[in-house]
């Protein structure tokens, strides 16, 4: 691992500085990604700066619906009363990645900044326009199995891979963030990441030395009927090749409104306008869930290797929505 | 004599010995008279085997010293951060490198070397340990970030001699092979059964939004599953954490056999050579 200056923040503001400061400094929370990386010498900061210490972890209810800390621990915010109880999609989400021990450890604003899996990302021998850009996409045409296949550009085809995220998209979350200057602003979910198009390199739309405060949840009607499915190489601790996150809102046996978030299949979590099209209105039935899944990988562009997300896509949506309404 | 300088010719503590001193405070006060003593022998003629003594002794020494005194840094730190942490109930104050993990702090720089390192990037759970009991990769928690935590290893789950159930139960149910992954396993365990007392789910639970009661064992397998054992010891480890968690004894798969059965095997065998 390469040399860094290491501070420790008290508050906000002087963290927010230091990074602003300092183009090559980093924000360190849980630490369970960055330090990964940076013994792979893939993140090379020259200074991280210690937020654990801001007063950023709690859980509480606000403007209807619940006002979650950056700096809540994955494992806290899953088993939180209020979550459990009113966003059980994203307790799913939550304890469906990582381990005991990485959700101890993780935060809910690290875990929006975690960066891909892709192998070609995390080999340095490799070419890689995220991680240098300019040098190409080493998975465009060669191992591409667990890559993208919704909005992937020729500069790159990686996936975002977190769980947490797909449930938030579902839950209309906003991300709260704090810039260098003190002043506030929110940001929608569906806004947060990027598709990677020609910067590859930039995950998501912060600023640099943008501190992430809180997600904030809105009020949900999606409590009794929603369902996170992950589909990986192993039962447990592996990153989705695809996941789905379902929410309806049932009226009597008809679907009122329905959200359907994929997860694995792209540069960032892949929400179906298309397949909540397909839903609304619709009875709460196998039919219409098979009718949404068609529409929600219709647009999908498989690479060489990864065709079969196509198909498990489809049987995943359906999969979680019969689960979700309750009829499995 | 030779197994003495064997014995003697590292100035490395074991945990042992790490333990032994916490227990016995007096024994660096001892170490101070010895060293003098040693000093003269060596004056005298005996040499070689007093020198590593020496060596041994100073070491011992500098373990013994007061809760709360610095570790020497290792030279040339580019960018030290002083940290002052628990360990096992015992106050310890260390100099590191930015870079430190906690993992190797332990086992560098406090030669506390129960804790194993497996993959080194939060793969395999065999560096886990508990952080204000909680259980975490140690892999991957930089040691600058655990001012005033207090960690706990493997060397501080028994109580002196007497083992922690968890681990009288990985012995009883042959809950380990080769026993690399094993105190990750115990650590991950201990933190592991506290949050399932306090009601947590896991990606097994059926509803999330019901109270949480009781670990099935597709529960315990889910939420060990940070635990990698290469020799695949997870039926033995399943059933001693069930064991652990319900206070009632697991269906054994296996027994020690009885001093005839053991004759009569043995007589079998030979039988069979001299056929």
């Amino acid at each position: 691992m390469r040399p860094f200056k290491y501070t420790r923040a008290s508050d906000a503001a002087v963290a927010a500085g230091a990074v602003a400061a300092n183009p090559n400094a980093k924000f360190l929370a849980g630490g369970t990604n960055i330090l990964d990386l940076m013994k792979e010498d893939v993140e090379r900061p020259n200074e991280l700066v210690d937020v654990n210490r801001l007063k950023l972890s709690e859980i509480k209810e606000a403007r209807g619906g619940v006002s979650i800390g950056a700096l809540a621990k994955n494992s806290d915010t899953a088993n939180h009363p209020l979550i459990r109880r009113n966003y059980p999609l994203l307790t799913q989400a939550i304890v469906a990645g990582a381990s005991g021990q990485l959700r101890n450890m993780a935060t809910n604003g690290g875990n929006l900044m975690q960066r891909t899996r892709c192998q070609y990302f995390y080999d340095t021998a490799m070419p890689c326009n995220k991680r240098e850009p300019g040098t190409g996409c080493g998975a465009l045409e060669g191992l591409n199995r667990i890559h993208a296949i919704f909005g992937w550009s020729d500069k790159c085809v990686a996936t975002y891979p977190g769980d947490m995220a797909n449930a938030l998209y579902a839950l209309d979350a906003v991300v709260r963030v704090r810039g260098s200057n003190g002043k506030e602003r929110t940001i929608p979910v569906n806004d947060f990441h990027r598709l990677p198009g020609d910067t590859p390199e930039k995950d998501n739309n912060l600023a640099h030395g943008e501190l992430i405060t809180a997600i904030e949840l809105p009020k949900s009607n999606f409590a009794k009927n929603s369902y996170y499915l992950k589909v990986r190489d192993r039962a447990s601790y592996a990153f989705a090749l695809v996941a789905v996150a379902a929410a309806l809102e049932l009226d009597g046996g008809n679907v009122r409104q329905a959200r359907v978030v994929l997860g694995g299949v792209a540069h960032k979590p892949w929400r179906s306008a298309e397949a909540e099209a397909a839903l609304a209105g619709r009875p709460a039935s196998e039919e219409s869930f098979r009718r949404a899944a068609e529409a929600a990988l219709a647009g999908a562009k498989p690479l060489a290797h990864n065709a079969y997300k196509v198909e498990l896509g489809k049987r995943a949506v359906v999969r979680a929505l019969m689960r979700a309404a309750r009829l499995v | 004599m030779k197994d003495d300088l064997d014995e003697t010719s590292g100035a490395e503590l074991s945990a042992d010995e790490e333990a032994l001193l916490r227990e016995m405070p007096t024994l660096g006060e001892v170490g101070q008279a010895r060293r003098t003593f040693l000093g003269q022998t060596l004056a005298g003629s005996m040499g070689l085997f007093a020198l590593m003594l020496m060596e041994k002794e100073q070491a011992l020494a500098a373990l013994a010293a007061e809760p709360g005194a610095v570790f020497a840094a290792a030279p040339a730190l580019e960018n030290p951060v002083r940290v002052a942490l628990k360990v096992n109930g015992a106050a310890k104050t260390l100099e590191v490198d930015s870079r430190t993990v906690l993992l190797d702090a332990l086992r560098e720089r406090l030669e506390m070397t129960g804790t194993k390192k497996g993959c080194d990037q939060g793969q395999c759970g065999a560096c886990t340990v508990l952080v204000d009991g909680r259980r975490v990769l140690s892999c991957l928690t930089l040691a600058a970030t655990l001012e005033g935590r207090e960690v706990t290893t493997v060397e501080g789950l028994a109580r002196g001699e007497e083992l922690h159930p968890l681990q009288a139960a990985f012995i009883k149910y042959d809950g380990f092979q080769c026993g690399y992954c094993t105190p990750g396993q115990l650590c991950s365990a201990v933190g592991m059964l506290e949050e399932a007392k306090r009601g947590d789910v896991s990606h097994v639970t059926e509803d999330v939004t019901a109270p949480f009661k009781q670990l099935s064992d597709d529960e315990i397998r889910e939420r060990m599953s940070g635990n990698i054992c290469r020799c695949g010891a997870y039926p033995g480890i399943v059933a001693a954490i069930r064991e652990a968690h319900t206070g009632r004894e697991s269906a054994r798969t296996w027994r020690f056999v009885e001093e005839e059965e053991l004759a009569r095997v043995r007589k079998e065998l030979e039988a069979d050579e001299t056929v």
